[in-house]
């Protein structure tokens, strides 16, 4: 099977983020974002990066996924540096090695679902790999809804579609931006199984920024970001130990 | 209420700026229009008026009239009439004054100036030795038979010096005069650029009508004495062939005369500013509607805390209302501009304009302001009623909603029938010759406002039929461009619609335009065989002496005049009459006999045109009685029927008849054609200018310079219809503009989202200029075609005036348009493309 050459390889590192800075302004008005940042995102594991509002958590999305740029440090996807990379290189980074799922799904209105999923690949001008779309499509439950467009379906369906989308070109790296943010309870927790096999079963990594205790339990890993630092991780998390956690962080923030 | 609208005007500054420029476009063009043709009136008639300042009375004569006894009168004002004034009690001076036709030669023997306006008078001094109407900068008055002088102008452009010789045409031979002086005037005519040569009197009297007679006095009276008295003193003296009017109510009737100029000039100029301010308000339409769109939450958060359905809708109206007041101001002023501009233009293209301030009407400035708030207004009423559907709850909505696409159902009957009537009106109107024309006009509305109704409905076909190929050569940016662009509908369709209306009009007067070239040039090329064809440049009749001149001339095979002429049949009909010379005519014009033969002109047969000859029911042999100019009747008998063509007279005949009937008079030689040995050739013609003696007046023209004149006029007419249109054209171009830059302002977060997922700059890019690409090639596409329905169908109608027409479709014309409306996607995407290539993705995929 295909899906053993997906299997979780604990060494290799998919993403790293290194003495990572991010400034905005200058002088009195200077905002510092991340604050020396180093974090490894390990191959074929769930991370998920949770912080108060302001903590620098989508920041350090941001930076790592190449939307955004930074002060100091570096960032490196597999063996690509991004700090020395232009527009356009970044940009076809971004194309064939990432994938990205957002809080308010953004999809296309024009394209039906199918369109939608494998919209990365035309972009990019490649063929779709058949087996492992219909594979992709299978998972997250749409075989029935490939037409229809994204008006046509619930918040939970156009969710799965953008999980497909970032699945299909099978990216070396998955960011998700609060992907439950829009979502009822339910379906969330459907997108989050779908995140979590697509780690467990085709060994893919994923990188989630999110708010929500529950989210961040469905991942292997989760660090804990506040004024642009990490001040925090634990591994093989539950809900209720990342909400006593953030609670911890929450009273010493109002203390100090 | 009024605070509110004012500071959404303010706060949308950026998405109201092509409304703006759109309104000012427009408003410039009105008042543009009027204040230039205002000003150029005031100066025209205070120009005349200042003509007529010493001019108590003036007496014109109409010409040598033929009495009933079949005498003819005196052939203008006689000396012994001119006396008799001038002894009157109340007459300081009286000038006497002859005029015709005058060219004069440069150094290279062509002519100066265009023609029609090379005009020759005679010079009449008054007591103290000057002619009032004329300043001499140089030299003095002809006063020798050899002398004349010239205008300022002219003896410029011909760097004639006083003392040099210059050769002179008349619709006699060339002579070479002597150039006494130099003058200015203030004679409207060599203002507007033509040329004007002074003969000494008797010289003048000679060449334009008859030693001892003038055309027009001009009295001017004694101090003191009051000019109706003259009138009234000089009326009884000038016999019934002459007109005395005072110089105030001849100046009267000119000013008269210029505002109905000016007001035929001003008809035409607003037209075409009518259509571009139609085109303004698709504009205006699709800014308001998205404004409304936008602010639906706004709206109805008003609607929540209170506002009633009137006071949201009017809040909307006030801000067109601010937007127009603004505009039409800054329009105003542009088209003060505007007009300014127009006016050094003419001037550069050698019209020259008299001098005088510029007019600024009130009613100017309130129809400006009037026209462009009304139009932004009116443009901003639908979106504005919208505004009352918009329920108060939308105010709580978490994002704003997606619009809902109203069916079209409704909105594509509605366009489809009239649509329906007005092509039905157009083809019936087709086929119903040239009494269609005003049917055709209806039906080009209905189908216009037809299409424009059903252009939403329209765009799908159109874009479905081209996004594969945008699909195929542009990968992923050309198929979301395509589909982006039927997105909704109806701003694609209203950007397209006002792009469709400038390019129906120009498509349909370019295909007339080059349809009607072509029908003239096929019958040119038909008709004449001859090698030349020699006339006046004035227009004038050539002098009787050409025809042997060229006869005689070396290599010449065969020459013909076309000699003007009628009579009268039966009933007191008049009918044309063209003489030839029976010798040569065959050789020199093509005259399709139907059944006769041409010979029989030399007998003295006539030939009739075959539709004039049905019509009065002659055939070959039969003969009719013929009453000439002279009184004199002769029996005419039928040669020839041949078919009706443009260049000769329904009779032909041999031009001796008509010299039989011509009483003393000169015959009208139009053209004279001829034949040369070997062909058209520069050494033929060159013999051929010789053989007239170099005569700067007479025009030899070739067949490709006959061919030329027409479709240098026809070119010249949809040029000037090209530049007039081009304002509605641009204004549809800042429509694309502005349609882009609210399309790509909407989908900020997909553009985010997009650029987030891989595609690059350049095809962010090219996705926007490839959505502004097919809009504008929908518009021009439709508009391509109404224009060339609408052009077969008028043509239709005209088909029976023009012999051999056939409709003919321009395709590189076409294909230029279509090709410019691609072009003119590209730069109306320039400045949308870049902004959606530069946004932001963190701002544009993050969410409200």
């Amino acid at each position: 099977m295909t899906t053993m050459n997906f299997a979780p390889n604990t060494t290799a590192v998919a993403a790293r983020a290194t003495q990572l800075s991010k400034v905005y302004g200058q002088g009195e008005t200077q905002v510092v974002a991340l604050d020396n940042v180093t974090v490894d995102f390990v191959q074929g594991q769930f991370t998920a990066i949770m912080g108060p509002s302001g903590s620098g958590k989508s920041t350090l999305m941001h930076c790592v996924a190449g939307l955004d740029t930074f002060s100091a440090g570096s960032v490196r996807i597999g063996e690509t540096e991004l700090g020395s990379l232009k527009d356009k290189q970044l940009t076809q980074l971004r194309r064939d090695k990432i994938g990205f799922i957002f809080q308010a799904f953004n999809l296309l209105p024009t394209l039906t679902a199918l369109e939608n999923i494998t919209l990365p690949m035309d972009i990019a001008g490649r063929k779709a790999d058949k087996q492992w779309l219909d594979k992709v499509i299978e998972m997250v439950g749409l075989s029935g809804r490939l037409s229809h467009r994204p008006t046509q379906l619930s918040g939970g369906q156009q969710q799965r579609v953008a999980v497909a989308r970032a699945l299909a070109s099978k990216p070396e790296i998955i960011f998700g931006d609060e992907p439950t943010g829009n979502l009822d309870s339910r379906s969330g927790a459907e997108v989050l199984g779908f995140l979590r096999n697509s780690v467990r079963e085709l060994g893919q990594t994923v990188v989630m920024v999110t708010h929500d205790p529950v989210a961040a339990s469905y991942a292997d890993r989760v660090i804990f970001l506040a004024d642009g630092r990490i001040v925090d991780e634990i591994h093989r998390p539950t809900a209720d130990g990342v909400l006593d956690r953030m609670k911890a962080f929450d009273a010493k923030g109002r203390t100090s | 209420m009024f605070r509110t609208a004012l500071r959404n005007v303010l706060a949308h500054k950026a998405r109201l700026i092509m409304t703006v420029l759109a309104v000012v476009l427009g408003v410039a063009f009105v008042s543009g229009t009027l204040v230039f043709t205002d000003s150029l009136g005031k100066a025209l008639s205070s120009q005349s008026a200042k003509s007529y300042d010493n001019v108590a009375v003036s007496v014109t004569s109409y010409g040598s009239v033929r009495e009933d006894d079949g005498k003819k009168s005196e052939p203008g004002i006689s000396q012994q009439t001119f006396d008799k004034i001038a002894a009157l009690d109340g007459v300081d001076s009286v000038a006497g004054r002859v005029q015709g036709f005058a060219g004069v030669a440069d150094a290279k023997g062509k002519l100066i100036g265009n023609g029609w306006a090379n005009s020759g008078s005679n010079f009449a001094p008054v007591k103290d030795g000057k002619d009032p109407r004329y300043d001499f900068t140089g030299g003095n008055g002809p006063v020798q038979p050899g002398q004349i002088a010239l205008d300022k102008d002219t003896a410029s452009k011909g760097d004639y010096q006083v003392g040099d010789k210059v050769r002179v045409a008349t619709n006699g031979p060339v002579k070479e005069y002597t150039l006494a002086g130099v003058f200015t005037t203030e004679d409207g005519q060599v203002n507007a650029g033509g040329s004007l040569v002074l003969f000494e009197q008797r010289t003048a009297q000679k060449l334009y009508l008859q030693p001892g007679y003038y055309t027009e006095l001009t009295i001017a009276a004694k101090p003191g004495a009051k000019a109706d008295t003259l009138l009234s003193e000089v009326k009884p003296l000038v016999g019934e062939n002459a007109t005395a009017e005072t110089g105030a109510a001849l100046a009267e009737r000119n000013a008269k005369d210029i505002e109905q100029g000016m007001s035929g000039m001003n008809q035409v100029l607003l037209a075409f500013a009518a259509i571009a301010l139609f085109v303004g308000i698709f504009l205006i339409y699709n800014t308001f509607t998205m404004l409304v769109a936008q602010r639906t939450k706004e709206l109805a958060l008003l609607r929540a805390v209170g506002a009633s359905r009137r006071q949201v809708k009017r809040s909307v109206l006030i801000e067109a209302f601010v937007v127009g007041v603004i505009s039409s101001a800054i329009g105003m002023l542009a088209g003060v501009g505007l007009a300014i501009g127009l006016r050094s233009a003419m001037g550069s293209f050698g019209a020259k304009i008299p001098d005088g301030p510029l007019v600024i009407a009130p009613s100017t400035v309130l129809t400006a302001l009037v026209i462009g708030i009304v139009v932004t207004m009116l443009a901003a009423w639908l979106p504005a009623r919208r505004t009352a559907k918009i329920a108060p709850v939308a105010a709580m909505g978490s994002a704003h909603l997606p619009a809902t696409a109203k069916s079209l159902v409704l909105r594509n009957s509605i366009g489809g029938a009239l649509a329906v009537i007005g092509f039905a009106a157009i083809a019936a109107g087709a086929g119903m010759g040239s009494d269609g024309r005003v049917v055709i006009g209806f039906g080009a509305f209905f189908s216009l406002i037809g299409i424009i109704v059903l252009i939403p409905w329209l765009s799908r076909p159109f874009i479905a039929a081209v996004r594969p190929l945008l699909q195929r050569v542009f990968g992923v940016a050309g198929k979301l461009a395509a589909q982006n662009a039927v997105r909704n509908p109806r701003r694609t369709g209203v950007t397209a619609a006002s792009l469709a209306i400038g390019l129906t009009l120009v498509t349909g007067l370019t295909v007339l335009g080059v349809t009607v070239g072509k029908a003239v040039d096929k019958m040119t090329t038909d008709v004449i065989k001859a090698d030349y064809m020699v006339a006046m440049a004035s227009g004038n009749s050539l002098d009787k002496s050409v025809l042997p001149a060229l006869e005689k001339a070396p290599g010449v095979t065969a020459v013909s005049p076309q000699q003007a002429g009628y009579f009268k049949t039966g009933d007191d009909i008049y009918n044309a009459a063209s003489g030839v010379n029976p010798k040569g005519i065959d050789q020199l014009l093509k005259m399709e006999v139907v059944s006769g033969s041409t010979a029989s002109l030399a007998d003295g047969k006539v030939a009739v045109a075959d539709k004039t000859a049905k019509k009065a029911g002659l055939t070959v042999g039969k003969s009719f009685e013929a009453k000439f100019d002279d009184g004199k009747t002769e029996r005419l008998t039928v040669g020839a029927v041949y078919k009706e063509n443009e260049f000769l007279s329904p009779y032909v005949l041999d031009a001796k008849v008509l010299d039989r009937h011509l009483g003393g008079e000169r015959a009208e030689i139009r053209q004279v054609f001829v034949a040369t040995q070997g062909g058209e050739s520069a050494a033929n013609e060159q013999k051929i200018v010789d053989a007239l003696g170099s005569n700067p007046a007479i025009s030899v023209q070739d067949q490709t310079d006959i061919r030329n004149t027409f479709g240098g006029i026809i070119n010249m007419m949809l040029n000037i219809m090209y530049g007039l249109l081009g304002m509605a054209l641009l204004i549809a171009i800042l429509g694309v503009v502005n349609t882009l830059a609210m399309s790509v302002f909407e989908r900020q977060q997909e553009i985010g989202m997009l650029r987030a997922i891989g595609l690059d700059r350049a095809r962010v890019k090219n996705m926007i200029r490839l959505e502004a690409v097919v809009i504008s090639l929908f518009g021009a596409v439709i508009g391509v075609g109404l224009g060339t329905f609408l052009a077969w169908a008028i043509g239709q109608t005209i088909k029976n005036s023009i012999p051999d027409y056939a409709l003919v479709i321009p395709f590189d014309r076409i294909g230029i348009f279509l090709l410019l409306a691609a072009v003119v996607g590209v730069l109306a995407a320039m400045w949308p493309a870049r902004s959606a290539a530069r946004l932001n993705m963190l701002t544009a995929i993050k969410t409200e």
